[in-house]
């Protein structure tokens, strides 16, 4: 798990696997899921934190103590190292599980704001990785904006929108039906910001749903603010990188699959180009980062 | 028809009879002709509503202001952002005020605001506007649907304000029938708009420029959507042929533009120097400016363009010419995102929803105590702050006021140099005359004084219209002085023609 981890000094003690363990050991072992407990905390920052982590690597008794320790709390260890720290995450029904109720009120009454909080957190996710590469290379940063995300959804549902217009196909939803909408049509609609008495973002608006979910990120620290820039900048931190990578995406792609939905790539080329390349409106599918 | 939309009315003509259902391409046009009645409705329903207003607003033609708005906020759309939402307000009060010149200018920036943001639909979720129609479905059933647009949206712009966009259906119910090629369409404006000058027909002529006009815009609109797309994504993008192709002709388009409205502009002031009438010069002069005003969208739009190329090769550098990596992650955007948006709603929702609840991390649960709540509970609210922390004092230190001459002194060398335009005098008399004050260091700041007056600043004395100024001139004199040496400069003031200036002034302003 930790095997790109290089120590600078090997004088470590190595205890031997069979000794006991102390209650001093399980208190360790617990201030060390603690501190993972601490999502913003850096380990360089604080010597018993990067003593602990030192201690995991080098004692696998103590290992399996502290994840144990994390199991019984309801929590999945993502990785051990220094430069995530004690990656850890809720599992299902933990009590530390954020729940989307808890996150934003409105979602409870009104399934098209559950769906596009949700749908912010997967686009956020998708402009900070826009390639399988960027999420499979460990010292890949990525940045995103708010307006950037706003503007990246937006033209995938252009792109929806011209093709069924193509189709001849008419995307009205059916009035008594609303939860036969097309997804896309949801995030279309919604106003992209607004005036408002204060001047904050509306926070029904778009760009109001992608700030919540970057900041909300920022305090998970998964995300690092880095300026005001097009409604806000950020970058990516090594712990949103595993969990989008071993737990967000996995779980989302086996609810589509459950779904029967089976996406298709060659695995390599990720963003196909557009087939029509003689019209203007040139981008389907994107997933850079804005520029500027 | 607008939000929040009815549903109790059926379209009688539609729902009756037995006859078998027309197919859906039949239904087509008429769905597409609904949609189209349904983009007017907001402006009929400011009229209609004006009425609750709380005021005697119905001297007030809501719909012709709202359709003035229409016309501005696409007029005002510029490349990168949008309309000022007050610059409209304040461009709508003239149109407003003319309605009825005798209410307040209170009353009148009260209905440009009333009808600015009920065409923004302030009060909705969505900010837009919802219509119902019916149609029928290929199995023949009828089905109703909902039409969601927006006639003036607000976008975000720079340094997080907001901006305003008039969207495409809104630009459909100002220009109409846009069903058509830009291009070409923009060529035959500027064409008629050409003869329209020849032949000295400056009020059709008008009526063709502003349509020129919206083409213009509208080109730039649909360039920028795809040069931001461009910009955004570089892998999904042909840059072998399709994007250098689209820039090529993108700029040479501009090219063309630029050369046909530099033409027509040359056209317009010559018709605007030479004719007589000044109702024609009038127009003319207002021709001008919508004529300057395409050139500048097209300078905007090829300075784009340029961009596009460097952009491109940084991105490239960055991302392809990288190590690949050994393994391969997820590809969050084609596994999961694009293939989520075209579901339907209830099946979309499970898909974020997983993402969601394994992507957002963890909280630490908040556990109160119940002494700690009493304690929190008791606390009187902190008071904000309404003015910011207390400025500190400023800790000021007096500088030593070290200067060589006193006010004093000033005041009696400016006394001694005042002399009548008619009588100069040599340096060596005043330094006399300061002399026998009984002030030694008076001597040293009039003769410091006349030799600044040797160069006297001009300039100066004539942007801020003096009406007289100092001068001092060597003829070749010696001074001879026990304390200073050089020559004995004749110093005299010389009177300014300030009247005289200032006219010169305004004329070359």
């Amino acid at each position: 798990m930790s095997e790109h981890v290089e120590w600078s000094d090997a004088e470590a003690p190595a205890p031997s696997a069979s000794a006991a363990v102390t209650p001093a050991d399980a208190a360790d072992a617990a201030r060390l899921v603690a501190f993972g407990l601490q999502p913003k905390l850096q380990p360089a920052r604080d010597q018993e934190y990067t003593e602990l982590l030192r201690r995991h690597r080098d004692d696998p008794a103590f290992a399996r103590l502290a994840d144990a320790v994390a199991a019984g709390l309801g929590l999945v260890v993502l990785e051990v190292s220094p430069r995530a720290g004690m990656a850890v995450t809720a599992a299902e029904e933990s009590v530390f599980a954020v729940r989307m109720g808890d996150y934003a009120r409105r979602t409870a009454a009104d399934s098209g704001d559950r769906f596009l909080h949700g749908l912010a957190h997967l686009a956020a996710a998708a402009l900070a990785f826009p390639r399988p590469e960027d999420l499979a290379d460990d010292t890949y940063i990525g940045r995103v904006t708010v307006n950037g995300v706003d503007a990246f959804v937006r033209q995938a549902c252009r792109r929806l929108e011209e093709r069924a217009e193509e189709q001849g196909e008419n995307t009205d939803p059916a009035t008594d039906a609303p939860g036969l909408e097309a997804a896309w049509r949801i995030w279309a609609r919604r106003s992209a910001t607004g005036a408002t008495k204060d001047a904050r973002r509306p926070a029904a608006s778009t760009t109001g749903i992608v700030a919540k979910a970057l900041a909300f990120l920022t305090d998970s620290g998964f995300l690092q603010r880095t300026g005001d820039d097009n409604g806000g900048t950020y970058r990516t931190t090594a712990r949103y990188q595993l969990q989008v990578r071993d737990m967000a995406g996995s779980a989302a792609l086996a609810e589509l699959l459950e779904l029967g939905i089976v996406p298709v790539t060659d695995g390599t080329a990720t963003l196909m180009p557009a087939e029509d390349t003689d019209d203007l409106d040139l981008v389907a599918d994107a997933g850079l980062p804005f520029h500027s | 028809m607008t939000s929040p939309a009815s549903t109790d009315s059926v379209p009688p003509q539609l729902s009756a009879g037995p006859r078998p259902a027309p197919g859906p391409a039949a239904d087509e046009g008429l769905a597409r002709r609904l949609r189209a009645l349904a983009c007017t409705a907001p402006l009929h329903d400011l009229d209609a509503r004006k009425a609750n207003l709380a005021g005697e607003y119905s001297v007030y033609g809501m719909a012709e202001v709202a359709l003035a708005a229409i016309d501005l906020v696409t007029l005002n759309m510029d490349f990168d952002t949008g309309a000022d939402h007050e610059q409209i307000v304040a461009r709508l009060i003239p149109r407003i005020a003319a309605q009825a010149p005798h209410r307040p200018t209170a009353e009148h920036e009260r209905v440009a605001r009333w009808v600015l943001e009920n065409l923004i639909n302030v009060g909705s979720v969505d900010r837009g506007f919802r219509a119902v129609y019916g149609t029928f479905a290929p199995d023949g059933t009828y089905v109703r649907r909902d039409y969601d647009f927006k006639l003036i949206e607000e976008v975000p712009g720079p340094g997080g304000t907001v901006y305003l966009r008039t969207t495409d259906e809104a630009v459909n119910v100002l220009v109409g029938a846009l069903d058509t090629d830009v291009t070409s369409a923009q060529i035959a404006a500027e064409v008629k708009l050409e003869v329209l000058i020849n032949r000295g027909r400056l009020a059709d002529a008008q009526l063709a420029a502003e349509q020129a006009r919206y083409r213009t815009v509208q080109y730039s609109e649909t360039l920028r959507r795809a040069l931001d797309a461009t910009r955004r994504n570089v892998r999904a993008v042909d840059w072998l042929s399709a994007v250098p192709d689209m820039i090529a002709e993108a700029l040479d388009h501009v090219a063309e533009r630029y050369r046909h409205e530099n033409a027509i502009l040359t056209n317009i002031r010559k018709a605007r120097d030479e004719t007589e009438d000044p109702e024609h010069k009038r127009r003319a002069a207002e021709l001008v400016d919508i004529v300057k005003d395409c050139i500048r969208r097209h300078t905007q739009l090829q300075s784009r363009l340029l961009e596009a190329g460097p952009l491109f090769r940084a991105e490239q550098d960055r991302q392809a010419f990288a190590t690949p990596a050994t393994t391969s992650g997820t590809d969050l955007y084609g596994h999961l995102l694009a293939p989520v948006l075209p579901l339907p709603l209830e099946q979309a929702i499970r898909v974020t929803d997983a993402f969601f609840g394994r992507g957002t991390g963890l909280r630490t649960p908040v556990s109160v105590r119940i002494a700690d709540l009493v304690d929190i509970l008791l606390t009187p609210p902190v008071e904000r702050e309404h003015l910011g922390a207390e400025m500190p004092e400023p800790d000021l230190i007096a500088t030593p006021d070290d200067s060589r001459f006193s006010e004093e002194q000033l005041a009696a060398a400016m006394e001694l140099l005042d002399l009548p335009a008619d009588a100069p005098r040599r340096l060596s008399g005043l330094l006399a005359e300061a002399r026998r004050t009984g002030d030694p260091d008076l001597a040293y700041l009039v003769a410091l004084l006349a030799v600044h007056a040797a160069s006297p600043a001009v300039g100066t004395a004539y942007r801020q219209g003096e009406q007289k100024l100092l001068f001092a001139v060597d003829d070749g004199t010696e001074l001879d002085d026990p304390e200073f040496g050089g020559a004995d400069l004749i110093v005299g003031t010389a009177l300014l023609d300030a009247a005289g200036m200032a006219a010169d002034r305004t004329e070359a302003a």
